[in-house]
Parts: C-alpha cells; sequence; structure tokens
C-alpha cells in the first residue's frame, strides 16, 4: 500500500486528441483499459462507493488547463479533490486550473463508471500517472524544440525550463505535444514535494452555490420543455387497475396524461401544475398477495435469525466447540429499520426523445449504465443516447440507481416531448430503494478471559453483506469464527445506502464489544487493542484492514478524546472500525441535559492514508458522523399494508443544528496511498453514541432508532438517602 | 390565470399564474430564480427561504398573493456579485458538501443576523434549527454564522 511503487499503467490505457475544435491538446485516462492483464477489472456495479475515477486534461493553446471530472459529484468532493491529483503531476498552479463536469462521452472516454472497494487506492496511481505523462509529453515536446535532451529539462507551475535558462509555457508547446508518442514510463512526485496535494482547496463550485446559479438537475430548464409528475402505487406489491383523469385533465396548464408501467403520468407547463395534476388523478390499485407491514419484517427476520437456513460468508475453527467450552457466552440481537436516503434535492431528470436522439441531462451516479439501460428499454442504439450530469444535491447511495431518470425517458419517449420529471419530497421518500431493515445476532464465547469465539449472523432484505465485509475486524483476531447471512425476498425496494451494510454492522457490533468488555471486566479500549495483536503478522489476504493502522488510529482517539479522564458528568463511548479502506476511532462525549443524555461531541481519528484536499476531507468526516448520530438517533421508515408511514420530513426525522455534535477531527499523517473519506465515518458513530448512553444512563439500546424507546433515554431514579 | 405584481430584488415583475401556486415555484418556473430550492414544500426543511420585507420566511408555504406589496429577495439578490458577509463567510469557511440547502441556510443566516447581529451559541442554533442540511454541514453552518456575525460587527 506504500506510495512508493505504484501501480504500473500501460500506456494503452491512455488516449490523446489534438483534433479539438478549440485547438490544443486533450489526453485522458482509461482505467480499465490500463488495467494489467492480471487486474480483473470490477464488474459488480452494485458494488459501487463514492469514489470512481478517470480523468481527462485540456490543454489550451494558451495555456490554460482544464480538467475535466467525468465522476459524478454528489458532494463527496470529488469534482475538486481529482483535478488537484491531477494538476499536482501535471505541475500547474491550482489557481491557474479550470474544472468542468465532464458529460458522459462513450466515443470518447468510455467507461467513466468503475467500481469496487480498491478503487480510490486504483484512482490515485491512475490520476498521478495522468497529470505526469501529459508533462512528460509537454516537456518532451520542449526538448525536441530546443534539441536538448528532455532530462536535462525542470517544470514549474506551467512552464519549462532547460539548463541554458531557457523557458516555454505549456501553451507554446501543446501543438507539439500532441504529436510526441505516450511515454511509456514516467516519474511521480515524492509526497513531501507535494505543492497541491495537502492543502485546503476550496468547492470548485462554491461561488456558483452561494450565489444561487442554476447547477442542480432540478434546475434545468430547456425552452418548450413540459413538467412531468408521476402517480406510482403508493404500496409496495400493488399494480395499477385503473384511473380516472378527468379532473387532472380539467386543470388549467396540464397538457397531457399518459400511463406507463404502473404509473400515471401528468405533463404540465409549469412544475406546480404538474404536482396538482398528478394530486388529481383518481386510480384504483390491485394486488395479489399479503402487503408487508412492520411487524412482519419484525417476524421475518427473527424467523432467519431462529432458523437453520444460511449463507456461510467465513468460518475460521470450530464455532460449536468453543461455545460447549466456554466459561461464559454472551447473546444479543441489534436491529434497525428500513431508511430513505433523503437526498435534499428530490429525484428529477430532464429527458428529450425524438426519432433521432434521446438526450438525457439530470443528477445521476451511473451514468454509463443509466443511458444503456434507457437504450435498451426504449430499443434505442446506444449511440444515439446522450447524458449530461448534472451537480448533484445529495446522493447517499440513491443515485446509484437511475429508476426516475428511466422514468423520464420512458415519458419524453410516449410523448416525443421534452420533459423533466420530479419527484414531490412525497413522492421521494415513498418511492423505495431504501437502506433494508436489518438485523444482527452476535454470540461470543469467553474462556479463560479471551474471547475464543465470535459468531455473528446476518437477517435482512432482498440481500446481504458482500466482498471483504466478512472479514473486517475481528475476523483474524478470534480462532472460532463464523458469518452467515440469510435474506427475505420482499417487495419493498431497497439498496446502497451510505457505507452499505456497515452503516449498522458497526454500531451493532461496536455496542456488542462494549457489553462483551463489561461481562469480561475489561475496558472496551483495551479490549479492542489486544484483540488486534492477535492479528498481526496474519497471512490471510483477506483481512485488509492493518491491525497496526486500526490500533494507532485507537491510540491517538484516547489520547485526543481524554478517554477514560473525563471530568464528572461526561459520559464517553468508544467506537474503533475499518470500512471503505480507512482506518477510524471515535469517541462520543454524552452529557445530561434535563434529564436528557445529550451528544455534545464527536472525536473522530482517521488513517485514510494521504489527505489529498484537507478542507474537504474534514467536511465529509464531520457531515458523516452527524449523519451517523443522527440517523442512529431518529431515522424510521415502517409501513403499514405496504405503504410507508412516513413521507415527509414532518413526519420523518433528520438532525437538526441543535442535535448536531461537535465533530473534532485528527488525521494519522503518513504516505499511505489515499483511501475512501464519504463514508468511513458515518458506521462507527452510532455505536460510540450508543456506549457513551449506556454509560450515561446504565440502559444498553439494542435497536435503532435510539428514539423509539423514551424509556432509554431516561436515567435510572436516584434513589434519595433519608 | 390572475397576474400578480411582485418586487423581487429591486426589480417589478409581473406573472400569470393559479392564485395556489406557491412563491417558491413563481420564483422558480416563472421569474428563472432558481437559487431557492424545492425540499419538501411544506415548510419544514428551510431550502425554499426567501425575504419578505427583510424576514426569512418559506416561499413554498406562501403564495404570490401574500407576497404581493411586499419585497422579496431571493438569493441572486442578497448581493450583487456574492458579496455580502454571510456569502463570504460561506465561502471563507468552504461549508458546502451537496450545496442544495445552502441558498436556504444562507437567507435565513443573514435575515437573522441583520435582526442580531451579535447573537450567543444557543441564538445560532435555535436560528438554523429549521433548516435542514443532509449532508450535515452544521459544524460548518454554525461556524460560518459566527464568522460572518465578527465580519459585519467589525
Amino acid at each position: 500500500m506504500s506510495t512508493t511503487k505504484p501501480i504500473e499503467f500501460s500506456r494503452r490505457g491512455f488516449i490523446k486528441t489534438s483534433s479539438l475544435a478549440s485547438g490544443g491538446l486533450l489526453i485522458g485516462f482509461n482505467l480499465f483499459n490500463a488495467c494489467k492483464p492480471n487486474v480483473a477489472p470490477p464488474i459488480d456495479l452494485s458494488l459501487l462507493d463514492y469514489n470512481d475515477f478517470n480523468a481527462f486534461i485540456k490543454i489550451a493553446d494558451n495555456g490554460a488547463v482544464t480538467i475535466f471530472s467525468p465522476n459524478p459529484e454528489v458532494g463527496q468532493g470529488i469534482k475538486t479533490a481529482i483535478p488537484m491529483i491531477i494538476a499536482e503531476e501535471l505541475d500547474v498552479a491550482w489557481k491557474n486550473v479550470f474544472v468542468e463536469q465532464a458529460p458522459l462521452d462513450t466515443k470518447n472516454f468510455t467507461r467513466q463508471v468503475a467500481g469496487g472497494s480498491q478503487s480510490l487506492r486504483f484512482g490515485w496511481d491512475a490520476l498521478r500517472q495522468t497529470g505526469a505523462t501529459a508533462r512528460q509529453m509537454l516537456v518532451n515536446a520542449a526538448a525536441t524544440k530546443w534539441g536538448v535532451d528532455p532530462s536535462e529539462c525542470t517544470t514549474n507551475e506551467g512552464v519549462i525550463s532547460n539548463a541554458n535558462g531557457e523557458t516555454l509555457g505549456y501553451g507554446d508547446v501543446v501543438k507539439e505535444a500532441a504529436m510526441v508518442e505516450i511515454p511509456e514510463k514516467v516519474k511521480l512526485k515524492k509526497p513531501k514535494d507535494y505543492k497541491i496535494i495537502g492543502t485546503d482547496a476550496h468547492n470548485v463550485d462554491i461561488d456558483k452555490i452561494v450565489t444561487g446559479k442554476p447547477l442542480y438537475g432540478m434546475d434545468f430548464k430547456r425552452e418548450g420543455m413540459l413538467h412531468a409528475c408521476v402517480l406510482r402505487p403508493p404500496a409496495f406489491g400493488q399494480k395499477l387497475d385503473s384511473f380516472d383523469d378527468t379532473a387532472a385533465r380539467a386543470i388549467s396548464g396540464v397538457v397531457d396524461v399518459v400511463q406507463f408501467d404502473d404509473k400515471i403520468a401528468v405533463l404540465a407547463k409549469d412544475t406546480w401544475t404538474a404536482f396538482k395534476g398528478k394530486n388529481a388523478l383518481k386510480a384504483k390499485w390491485k394486488e395479489d398477495k399479503k402487503l408487508e407491514s412492520s411487524e412482519d419484517h419484525n417476524d421475518i427476520l427473527d424467523g432467519l435469525l431462529d432458523g437453520k437456513e444460511f449463507n456461510t460468508m467465513r468460518a475460521d475453527g470450530d464455532i460449536k466447540k468453543a461455545f460447549a467450552d466456554a466459561d461464559k457466552v454472551l447473546e444479543r440481537t441489534y436491529e434497525s429499520p428500513f431508511l430513505p436516503h433523503n437526498c435534499m434535492e428530490p429525484m428529477n431528470f430532464f429527458a428529450d426523445v425524438s426519432a433521432d436522439k434521446v438526450e438525457l441531462i439530470g443528477p445521476i451516479q451511473t451514468p454509463e449504465r443509466t443511458a444503456k439501460s434507457i437504450a435498451d428499454i426504449l430499443e434505442r442504439d446506444e449511440a444515439d443516447v446522450s447524458l449530461e450530469m448534472t451537480r448533484i444535491g445529495g446522493g447517499f447511495g440513491r443515485r446509484l440507481i437511475g429508476d426516475y431518470a428511466i422514468e423520464a425517458a420512458q415519458v419524453s419517449n410516449i410523448t416525443k416531448k421534452p420533459i423533466k420529471l420530479v419527484y414531490t419530497r412525497e413522492d421521494d421518500m415513498e418511492g423505495g430503494i431504501y437502506r433494508m431493515a436489518i438485523k444482527y445476532r452476535f454470540k461470543a464465547a469467553v474462556k479463560n478471559g479471551e474471547i475464543t469465539g465470535y459468531h455473528l449472523k446476518e437477517a435482512s432484505f432482498n440481500s446481504n453483506m458482500y466482498g471483504l465485509i466478512p472479514h473486517f475486524f475481528p475476523a483474524g483476531a478470534v480462532e472460532n469464527y463464523q458469518v452467515d447471512v440469510a435474506n427475505y425476498k420482499s417487495d419493498i425496494s431497497t439498496g446502497p445506502w451510505r457505507a452499505p451494510y456497515t452503516n449498522f454492522l458497526a454500531s451493532a457490533e461496536q455496542s456488542f464489544f462494549s457489553e462483551l468488555a463489561e461481562l469480561m471486566e475489561v475496558d472496551q479500549v483495551q479490549l479492542h487493542l489486544d484483540m488486534l495483536q492477535k492479528v498481526k503478522g496474519t497471512t490471510d489476504d483477506r483481512i485488509q484492514y492493518s491491525p497496526e493502522r486500526l490500533e494507532n488510529v485507537i491510540k491517538v482517539a484516547v489520547e485526543k478524546s481524554g478517554w477514560g479522564k473525563k471530568e464528572e458528568g461526561v459520559y464517553q463511548g468508544f467506537a474503533g472500525y475499518y470500512c471503505h479502506n480507512s482506518h477510524v476511532a471515535e469517541v462520543a462525549d454524552v452529557v445530561i441535559e434535563n434529564e436528557t443524555p445529550v451528544v455534545k461531541k464527536i472525536t473522530c481519528v482517521v488513517d485514510c492514508g494521504i489527505v489529498v484536499n484537507p478542507m474537504g476531507a474534514l467536511n465529509q468526516l464531520e457531515g458523516g458522523a452527524i449523519d451517523g448520530v443522527g440517523h442512529a438517533m431518529y431515522g424510521d421508515l415502517a409501513f403499514k399494508d405496504g405503504k410507508p408511514l412516513s413521507n415527509n420530513f414532518d413526519t420523518f426525522r433528520l438532525i437538526r443544528m441543535k442535535e448536531a455534535p461537535l465533530v473534532e477531527c485528527h488525521f494519522i499523517e503518513n504516505e499511505y496511498s489515499p483511501t475512501g473519506l464519504g463514508e468511513p465515518a458515518l458506521p462507527p458513530a452510532a455505536g460510540a453514541v450508543a456506549n457513551a448512553m449506556k454509560a450515561a444512563t446504565g440502559k444498553r439500546i439494542y435497536g435503532q432508532p435510539f428514539t423509539k424507546n423514551p424509556e432509554l433515554l431516561t436515567l435510572p431514579k436516584k434513589e434519595i438517602l433519608g | 390565470m390572475p397576474t400578480y405584481q411582485l418586487k423581487v430584488n429591486g426589480e417589478s415583475k409581473s406573472v400569470d399564474v393559479s392564485e395556489d401556486t406557491p412563491l417558491l415555484w413563481v420564483l422558480r418556473d416563472h421569474l428563472d430564480l432558481v437559487g431557492t430550492k424545492y425540499g419538501c414544500g411544506i415548510a419544514q426543511c428551510g431550502a425554499c427561504t426567501v425575504h419578505l420585507d427583510g424576514n426569512a420566511v418559506r416561499s413554498c408555504a406562501m403564495t404570490a398573493s401574500q407576497a404581493e406589496g411586499k419585497s422579496i429577495t431571493t438569493i441572486e439578490g442578497l448581493s450583487e456579485d456574492g458579496s455580502h458577509p454571510v456569502q463570504e463567510a460561506w465561502k471563507e469557511i468552504d461549508v458546502p458538501q451537496c450545496g442544495y440547502c445552502q441558498s436556504g441556510q444562507i437567507m435565513t443566516a443573514s435575515a437573522f443576523l441583520e435582526k442580531n447581529p451579535t447573537p450567543s451559541e444557543n441564538e445560532i442554533k435555535s436560528a438554523m434549527h429549521g433548516n435542514i442540511c443532509r449532508c450535515a454541514s452544521y459544524n460548518r453552518i454554525y461556524k460560518a454564522v459566527e464568522t460572518a456575525s465578527k465580519n459585519m460587527g467589525s
């Protein structure tokens, strides 16, 4: 994982063109073509996380550098961080770099979306190679012009110099550089020489955001377009029986009503009229089986956990024997509800389907996959489909699924009109693709003061944990260890939600460790550190967390949070976790105000390797930790007969200013390749809070949201001494 | 459809919309002022906050007729060039993540600081409590309001 030995890329991975209408050089890097033959590209797109990279640089004749960020910006700061890495190796001044969102362009770029748990590390090398390759081509062109060897040339902030003291700007040699061979090997900078990476860069869209410029899909407008709003089955499991659109069509401004699948779209001259038209539709719905309610979900998950049908994801040693031989056994079940994503920008998309083209514009995290789905559904040639990405008002995993873009294309295809389809907030929250409800059952065997057995069972809806999650800590730390999973195919649609699976697993597991530490009469932090000792030197390559790096973040968190040394009245809870290739330790401080425990502060220590943009990174950590606390405290989507019982922010509670703890972050400084930041701060936060709540109230919370059982958040009545 | 005369960002505007159309959609769809955002439509999230005679109001929960005769300011009219102290503070602290809620946050903060230029911690938190940020950039929103307050005083 050291930066001294980057992954090597073949020059076949690069593309270049000098045939730009505007002149200049465009150089691009294709992640997939660049893979060495023995590196399998990740193909399971459901495993996408926030950080997928490809990169393109345009250098104009006048030396202006534009870096296209082809990856959708959902608020994770990618549109700033990607160009920073390229600009560093290209050796240009950050203030002279323009950043643009690149549209989906399968002809020139191919594969704007790639994914997998290693994508950030891989992207790090790829992006640096891209910048360095472009820089070397410019240097080679200058050297040829001067008749000197390229090795005699140096660069600094867009200017090439030779030993004779002559200089040329990048713009002066762009034409020649476009003609030179792409170099096979280029030299990368040493981290100590970085001028851009590791410095604070502001969000590249900040000026537009604070002045309200059109940026988001919701803001997109095309002359003559209609606004569409769609009525969908109100309950999961229902289908359309019949509908009456008389009242909707009678509304002034409603232009058309069309049916597709089990849905009805109202097209109108403005958004509000489309909303009104949708509300005026009278539809009958039908179902051919029982619709699901939360009580059913609860019973189903319990049934799975109590049953025998499991898929074993990892099995070490003999857990049966470990439990039979144990001095003590602890078994606990933790539960969490369905959760909507609630992106602040509701789902929306523009589509203009005509005889010669399919034009799509809007907020989407998976542009290529979505464009392809639409081509398939409309039975069109993929070459007819263009897709342009807008800035995204929140993703959290929701916009990995392009159902709303497909709907827009379907409606435009039927009407052959340009339309912008917009979800109301109610449509958005009732629309599905939720984080599924999950229960975890943990069982640990303790013998002679050591954990000798560990059994984790996951009961879920529609899918289960994947990839390396079964091999996260404490895998490797316990000799007899097993992870079993099972799921039930539900009518409620589910999908990825920020930090899939670990978003609740970490909370549950870190609470369980805390209770286990109480049973063993040891400090939870010490228990964690002792367990990590056993993982050191492991040869199990499925174990990708580093015991040393996890140990380090824990020790720094202990120091920074004042663990065990807090003044009276401050109750602390700890969580140490690894996910998305980053190691995180968090300590929550809870105090009692008005007889209620209040989360005041989260101390968050992160080892994510080199921090590309500290200003952006801190924002991700602060938001991630508060998001974790908020959903654990308040997030709850219940169902009655297939219908969600919350559909707006009056009935679904999101964390707000007064409830948000202060998040104090610390980075471990090292030269490891950068790893994920959009997600890793979220999973441990709820665990740290649950443990701090236990310290404050004496009560252990086994279910989310914590506020669902208010008695768990009240203090034990103190006996008044007479 | 009735015609309404509105004064938006210092300019007189005439719009023809149905009488139940919320001010939010008048601004966004009919006056091309899309900085004011749709978040919930029921005055719960604050993304649609604008100033009405200097007071922060939820434009999704009022009609054009209710805004007639009053001075409406949207994020586009808060300053000519993004130089309002609250906008400057938002830039300095680099508040946004996805950014969608931030124009509403800025409009709430600017109306609040106009009335209470030197607020306490609790006053800032109470004033901003009605605006949801799903990315949870609350620590920075707090810091930016505090920074703007300091800069406005100096």
